[in-house]
This record gives C-alpha cells, structure tokens and sequence, in this order.
C-alpha cells in the first residue's frame, strides 16, 4: 500500500464527495426524465430526448463551456444566482459536482429507462384496482421494480464522474481542494516535474475504483434478475 | 350485481352494452374472444371509459356521463383478477394478499378475513414464497385472494383459466366454484369456454360484437336454438337444472329430477336432494316419433318440438320441451323430413345415460327455471 500525501488524499476524497453528491442529485430528475421518455408521448419528445443525450456526445470541454456561458459570474442565471443568493459556481465544489451531475445525466437516464420500459403497466392497473393512488402506486411498484436500474445506473454514473475531466476543469477550474477532483490531480501532477509518483498512485486508485463500480454494478443487476425471476 | 348500459368505441370496434343482471351469483359473459368481454369488464373497472351510459354496480352508480360521474378505479371496490394474475414480482405471497387489504379501510370492510382467504383458496404453504416459482393455478389462486381480500363489492374474473393447462384448470375450478358460495361476494365471469360457464354460473350473458345477445338463466339461454352459431356447433347443447333424487346402488345409477320428468344418470357422488346441474349436447340427443323398445338408452323422455331450426347444410336444430325444460337435439335435416317433424310434434328424446355431464352445484342457481 503506498504512502499518500495529504494533498492525494485530498483529492480522492474530494473526488468521492461529489461524484457522490452529483448522483444523488441527478437521480431524482433522471427519474422524472425517464419516466416521461419510457412513459408519455409530448410535443417536442425528441427533442427532449437529444438534449439528455447530448454530454454524451459533445466533447465535454463543450458542456462545460457551456455551463460557462449560462452560469458563469456575467452569465445570465449564473449573475442571477449571485445576485439573489450570493451562489457563486465557477471555482467552486458546487460546480464541480454540477459539472459532473450534467455529464452522468444521460447515463442514468439510460439506465433507468430500460428498467421504466421493461416494468409491465399491467401491474400498474392492479394496484388501482386494490385501491392504490398513484403516489402510492410509485412507491410501492413502479420504484421497487425499477430500483435494480436505478442502483445499476447510479454506480455507473459514479464510477464516470470520479473520471470527469473536461467539464470539470472548463466550468470549475483547476483548484486543489476544492475542484480538483482525481483526474485534474493526475493531469496536475504529469504536468509538474517529479510528479510521476503522485500520477501513478491516483491513477491506480482510479483503475481500482472503476472496476470495483462496474463489478458492483454487474453484481446488483445480478442479483435483482434473480429475485424477480427474470 | 352490474346494471350496466353503455356505449364506447375502441378503434374500429364498437361496443353498446345493455344488461341489467338482478340477481346475484354468478354470472358469466361467454362469447369468441374479440366480442368484447374482457372491455366490458375493463369498463366496470375504470380502465377504460364509456363514451356514453352508465355503469352501476350493487346500487352503486360508478360512472354516469350525463351526470358526469366517474369513479375512479382506486374508489370502485372492484375486485379485479387478471388473465394473467398480474402478482407484484417483488412481494412475497403474503404480502400481495394484503396489498388491496392495507388499502381498503375499516370503512369499506366486508369482513372478508385474511386467514379465511388463505383457508378458501388453500395458500397456507405459499405465503412465504415469492410469486416467482408458482405454478399458474398457484399464481390464479393468489390474485383471487388478494381480490377478494380488497373487500370488493364485485369480483372481476377476466379468463382465469385462460392461459393455465388442463391439469390446472382442473386443480383450480374446485376453489372458483367454493368462491362465491363461501364469500357472498357477486362474480362476474368471462370466458370463452362453454364447460366453465355451465360448471360455475347462475346467469349468462352471451357477448357478440360488442353487444349482449342474450342473457338469463343458463338452461334457459344454453337452450334457444338462435343462439346456435354463437355458442359453435360441438358445444351446443342444454344445460337442465335437476334435483337428486335417488341412488340405485345396485347398477350404480342416479335418478334426476326436473319438471316432473326423470332421467337416469351414471352414480354421482351427492346425497339426494343435491343440485345437479346436467348438460345434454345436442348431438347425442336422438329423436323418435313412437315410444322404441328394446332400446339400450335409459332415458325417453316424451315432450313435444318448440323450435326448430332446419339449417341447409346436413343438420337441423331442434328445441324439445320436456317437463317445462328445453333438450335440444341435432339430427340430420334428411331424418327430419322422413320423420315429418314440425313444431308442435310429438316426440321421444332419447339419451344415453353414459353422454350425460354431470355437475353437482353447491347450491340451487339463483336464476333457475321453475320448470
């Protein structure tokens, strides 16, 4: 096991917060996005269906540019945000993770949708015909039988924001203990001399965070296949 | 029990459903798959809407759209069990029994108790098992408890023998048959198979195009020789309400009675007194215009043609009243003619004892034929 400096640990340790942080708070809209796009038909459907795509196909420096542009301090919202809350995002741990929870947005829709699409509406009438309302209904069917989707796409969606670069350094910069998640200190740490040493350890403990995220990812899907029997 | 006058179109398909079913019991909706059952039922249900009409159900009125009512479906009281159960995946048995239960309120009560359901339907040994790794009868009679369990005023039961073998069938009838007799609970019944609706219904209501063709007592619906094309040549035949009235231990044989009329059937395993439900098909009946002798078959029954039907293929339909009962009987149109039959004639109806169907009923149908 080797020795890691303070400043290394920092890192990881920031990294784990908001990659932790970002998930749990896309997870709720990823819900809703999901549902809509398994569920419903809208005008402008596509459309909405594109735009949660689109992190996953723009180069991230885009989206984080993006979020510049929107929320940066002469930004429209982002002047806003400043003026009525005093929030300020660039530079910040907040947007770092809201960085990170618009890149791994598409992934947990994905991943939730297949399980929304895979839920049979069949059980969805049975319990309104044994009384149940639709907040009821959710909670009690719908979320329980969508939660190995939910639980799969959420590790993923964890183990890619603890490797979110681009947007990251984009939108919130470079700044150690407080944006500089594991990839920025490896990019940090190859660009200074004699920081070989700091690259290779955060990049192992990378590797070893992204396998244990697709093997626990593998091993709930698993798991929930076999308790419904599917 | 359903009042129900209504109209709707799904797609090209139309629907304009009348039917006002007094008494309770069971009652069946027959008809080809297509004909609109399982939509009627959806529409008692709420999972689908009326565009016009009514729906009441046990005086309750739960959708009028002149008046703009609609209950919705979380309100109806309905029990609804589904072709294909439709158990939640990720609940174990009991705890899909007393998922409509939780929900249904001391209110609404009908006193239907967990553990008599559990005894009704015998699933004692399931409770602890998820719904994954039940058989289909298992699965059926699950969804029946856990409709019933809702304190339903009305339970739905949408071809729950539709999709499960023989053998299931079999094991599962038993339970349907005990359902309405132990519960109190009005059923209604869709299926499209004639031995199902002749062992479990009081009532019957035949559903063709979207339409209700007919309805009434079973032996007196299963009986009109109109109804012919829509119950399918091989399943027609009367259905005749009896009593037992004696065994004769000796030949193993027991004698029926209907409408001051006889007829010997192979022994059944009731106390006389019993409610026997018997079915006679139409092609093992034979007709005779004198009393035969020397003849193998145990019942002759005298009586007289009340409809006839001359088809212009080789058969004839013909209605035979025999002590207030209908037999119906399919001969071919060439012994008609030779026989010079007509309505009002005189004939014997011979039937085999041995081609009789016999099926004990846990109680007299509450629509039965005074006969």
């Amino acid at each position: 096991m080797p020795d890691f400096t303070q400043a290394e640990l920092a890192a990881i340790g920031l990294s784990l917060r908001i990659a932790l942080t970002a998930v749990a708070a896309a997870l709720p809209p990823a819900i809703l996005v999901a549902w809509l796009l398994a569920r419903r038909d809208f005008p402008g459907k596509a459309l909405l269906d594109a735009a949660v795509h689109l992190p996953l196909v723009l180069p991230p420096v885009v989206v984080g540019y993006a979020l510049l542009l929107l929320l940066g301090v002469r930004g429209p919202l982002g002047a806003w945000l400043e003026a009525e809350f005093g929030i300020r995002l660039v530079f910040t741990a907040a947007g770092a993770t809201l960085a990170n929870a618009v890149m791994v947005f598409p992934l947990l829709v994905r991943a939730i949708r297949i399980s929304v699409e895979a839920l049979d509406p069949g059980l969805d009438e049975a319990a309104r015909t044994l009384g149940a309302g639709a907040l009821d209904r959710f909670f009690t069917i719908s979320l329980p039988l969508i939660a190995p989707g939910i639980l799969a796409g959420a590790v993923i969606a964890f183990a890619a924001s603890l490797g979110e670069f681009g947007a990251v350094i984009t939108f919130a910069s470079n700044v150690p203990g407080e944006t500089q998640t594991l990839p920025l200190a490896i990019y940090a740490a190859t660009q200074s001399p004699g920081g070989d040493a700091t690259a290779a350890k955060l990049a192992a403990v990378s590797l070893a965070l992204a396998l244990g995220g697709l093997v626990l990812a593998e091993a709930i899907a698993k798991h929930m296949r076999k308790r419904f029997g599917r | 029990m359903p009042q129900l006058d209504f109209r709707m179109t799904q797609g090209t398909f139309a629907l304009d459903v009348k039917l006002d079913a007094a008494t309770g019991g069971v009652l069946a909706l027959f008809g080809r798959s297509g004909a609109g059952k399982t939509t009627i039922v959806r529409a008692i249900a709420g999972l689908v809407r009326p565009t016009s009409g009514s729906i009441k159900i046990a005086g309750r009125m739960l959708f009028d759209a002149a008046a703009g009512i609609d209950v919705p479906t979380t309100k109806r009281r309905i029990g609804y069990v589904f072709q294909d159960a439709r158990l939640f995946p990720h609940l174990r048995v009991a705890a899909n029994l007393r998922y409509g239960l939780a929900r249904a309120g001391d209110r609404n009560s009908k006193g239907i108790e967990f553990d008599a359901v559990v005894e009704l339907l015998g699933l004692r040994d399931l409770l602890a098992r998820p719904p994954f790794g039940l058989s289909g009868g298992e699965r059926q009679r699950v969804a029946i408890g856990r409709a019933l369990l809702a304190q339903p005023d009305i339970l739905l039961l949408d071809e729950p023998l539709a999709s499960l073998d023989a053998p299931r069938k079999a094991e599962l009838l038993p339970y349907l048959e005990a359902l309405n007799l132990r519960t109190n609970v009005p059923i209604v019944y869709v299926s499209h198979a004639l031995d199902e609706v002749v062992r479990l219904a009081d009532t019957l209501a035949i559903v063709d195009g979207g339409r209700i063709a007919a309805h009434g007592a079973v032996a007196d619906v299963m009986s009109r020789l109109d109804l012919r094309p829509l119950v399918g040549r091989f399943e027609a035949g009367a259905a005749i309400d009896t009593t037992l009235l004696r065994h004769d231990t000796a030949y193993a044989l027991s004698y029926l009675a209907f409408g001051g009329s006889e007829i010997a059937v192979p022994q059944i395993d009731a106390e006389p007194g019993a409610f026997v439900r018997v079915r006679i098909r139409a092609r093992d009946v034979l007709l005779a215009t004198k009393r035969l002798e020397g003849l193998s078959a145990r019942n002759i029954l005298a009586g007289h043609i009340v409809d006839l039907i001359p088809e212009t293929g080789a058969y004839a339909e013909l209605a035979v009243l025999v002590g207030g009962q209908r037999l119906v009987a399919r001969i071919t149109r060439a012994a008609l003619d030779a026989l010079d039959l007509a309505l009002g004639s005189p004939v014997f109806a011979v039937v085999k004892a041995v081609a009789i169907e016999r099926i004990v009923r846990l109680r007299d149908s509450p629509g039965r034929n005074a006969g």
